[in-house]
């Protein structure tokens, strides 16, 4: 069956969306993300769609849905890459990917990753610390 | 001098992969006609849109591809054919987030916003009709 | 007989090449709004050039069809003639003159040659007559299209002239606002500062609105709009240059800008953005 390769890079998933998608192939990819989040205890997601040329309710959907999932999962996702006429086009149709972190591109999207997982550490010393005093 | 028959074609919607199909031939007629980047970005968007309602919500169809002129102007029309339960009430299925399915509920209104014109025929057991156009000067 | 006609015409045209002149182009320069010595000799020299290209035209093409290749190289004359006079701010109805104003002297001169044959003259005047009407209708089309071109060229120079992105320092963009942002206008100014958010990888862009006199729902409505756009790309807008009335008019519209950085000033927002960039700025002591 077509697959969306997955690449992972120490604690980071890469996956760099490169075709045209259809629907199934969209979830079918949400669905690898989630699994590869836990059995690879990736800290962070990285999407690059700076191939796509365009994005429609369902793969924005499908996007915001998978960071959601990825959070819950204790992972932070950035999406990378999105070409300006796709992103007015996403805007007129009224969709902002609220809660979706959004960088430049990959190298970006990486450094941004980082500091938020960084973050997400150093809170977890905090509270660790707070309990065992 | 004749001016070239404009091209038209007709897809069918029964699948997942037909709406790529319709997708990638959308954009082919938009270049051709020599829309910019960002109408041909959002006329395959509003497309797609369209093209998942009739294949989820009609049950499936056909979607029609035209090249029009209309005097001074010439544009892409897509129309958007099923033969599914059709809508009983237009004005709240083209309410932003207002979905029958489970969807986002910006495929009509998104559409609607997205292309210059937009039609939509339908009653409740006699189908859908959707039509949207996009045009530019000469 | 069309060559008949033809032979006649060219005869005069040439016959009376230097009489024609002289009636013809005091008349045109009588005409002129605006005279110097310039514009004169040029005169001179078009018409000059005129009278020979239409008799040697006339040898070997009809005078029915001015569309006719044989006729291209008059055509190309008096197009390259209207064009220059579109430049140079000529009305149309003096650009056309040029050619009808030659009408007279040379029916002047088809009289003395035809005066014992009236059917021919009739015949001759009336076929000349249309001529140069379908010439002066040429230099009238060809200054209009010059103009629509210049029109075209203006306002497309307007569109980009009044949307300039600025690199302001590493990373940071500027777009500096100025007059009124119509649909069509704002369409062109996210496209620039998207695309060169790309070019650039700014992390920031600052839109300065002091320049622009109004805010109403839809200035707002799409300076929200090219905001999400470039937020969806992974770079932050801040908007800055905001007037007190134009505050009052956002919080009366109702225009929701609680996610929108907002300073008053442009160096107020640069400040933010060198600091978000990870800059800063220090003044520096020059005490000794």
């Amino acid at each position: 069956m077509e697959r969306i390769p997955i690449l992972r890079m120490g604690r980071l998933l890469l996956v760099t969306i490169q075709v045209d998608m259809h629907d199934r192939l969209a979830m079918t990819l949400q669905d690898d993300l989630t699994n590869r989040i836990v059995s690879d205890r990736a800290t962070g997601v990285l999407i690059d769609i700076s191939a796509l040329d365009i994005v429609d309710s369902f793969i924005g959907r499908m996007i915001s849905n998978t960071a959601a999932m990825a959070k819950i999962l204790d992972a932070r996702t950035v999406l990378v890459g999105m070409q300006p006429a796709v992103a007015i086009t996403l805007v007129e149709l009224g969709l902002t990917l609220e809660g979706v972190s959004t960088a430049l591109n990959v190298e970006l999207g990486i450094k941004l990753l980082q500091q938020q997982v960084d973050m997400t550490a150093l809170n977890r010393q905090a509270v660790t610390r707070h309990w065992t005093r | 001098m004749t001016p070239a028959q404009p091209a038209s074609h007709v897809l069918p919607l029964k699948s997942d992969e037909d709406v790529v199909r319709l997708r990638k031939q959308v954009r082919e007629d938009l270049v051709a006609l020599g829309f910019s980047l960002i109408e041909q970005t959002k006329m395959v968007t509003a497309a797609s849109e369209l093209a998942r309602n009739t294949l989820r919500y009609g049950g499936g169809g056909e979607a029609h591809i035209d090249q029009v002129e209309d005097g001074s102007r010439r544009g892409l029309s897509l129309s958007f054919i099923d033969q599914g339960p059709g809508i009983e009430d237009i004005g709240l299925a083209l309410t932003d987030g207002y979905t029958s399915g489970n969807g986002l509920g910006l495929g009509l209104s998104g559409a609607k916003r997205l292309a210059d014109d937009f039609a939509i025929d339908t009653a409740p057991g006699r189908g859908t009709t959707v039509k949207i156009a996009k045009w530019k000067p000469f | 007989m069309s060559d008949n006609k033809n032979a006649h015409l060219e005869h005069i045209l040439t016959t009376y090449h230097a009489e024609l002149l002289e009636s013809w182009v005091p008349d045109l320069i009588g005409r002129l709004t605006r005279r110097d010595k310039r514009a004169e000799n040029e005169l001179h020299q078009q018409a000059a050039q005129f009278l020979p290209l239409l008799a040697s035209t006339l040898k070997k093409t009809s005078l029915e069809n001015i569309n006719d290749p044989g006729w291209d190289d008059v055509r190309h004359l008096l197009s390259d003639m209207s064009q220059a006079r579109a430049r140079q701010g000529f009305s149309p109805i003096e650009t056309a003159n040029f050619v009808f104003s030659l009408k007279n002297p040379l029916f002047n001169y088809l009289r003395l040659a035809l005066n014992d044959d009236p059917a021919q003259l009739s015949e001759l005047v009336s076929s000349t007559g249309t001529l140069f009407d379908n010439l002066g209708l040429y230099t009238i089309e060809a200054y209009q299209k010059t103009r629509e071109l210049i029109i075209q060229r203006q306002q497309q120079e307007l569109l980009e002239l009044s949307t300039p992105v600025v690199q302001l320092w590493k990373n940071i963009l500027a777009l500096p606002l100025i007059g009124t942002l119509d649909s069509a206008r704002t369409q062109v100014v996210m496209e620039n500062l998207l695309q060169k958010i790309v070019d650039t990888g700014a992390l920031i862009a600052i839109i300065d609105i002091t320049g622009v006199p109004t805010v109403d729902t839809l200035v707002a409505q799409h300076l929200l709009k090219t905001i999400a756009a470039a937020r969806l790309m992974g770079a932050d807008c801040i908007i800055s240059g905001i007037r007190p009335q134009i505050a009052q008019t956002i919080v009366h519209l109702g225009v929701n800008l609680e996610d929108v950085i907002t300073k008053a000033t442009l160096a107020d927002a640069f400040v933010i953005a060198l600091q978000r960039t990870g800059s800063n700025v220090n003044q520096i002591d020059n005490e000794r």
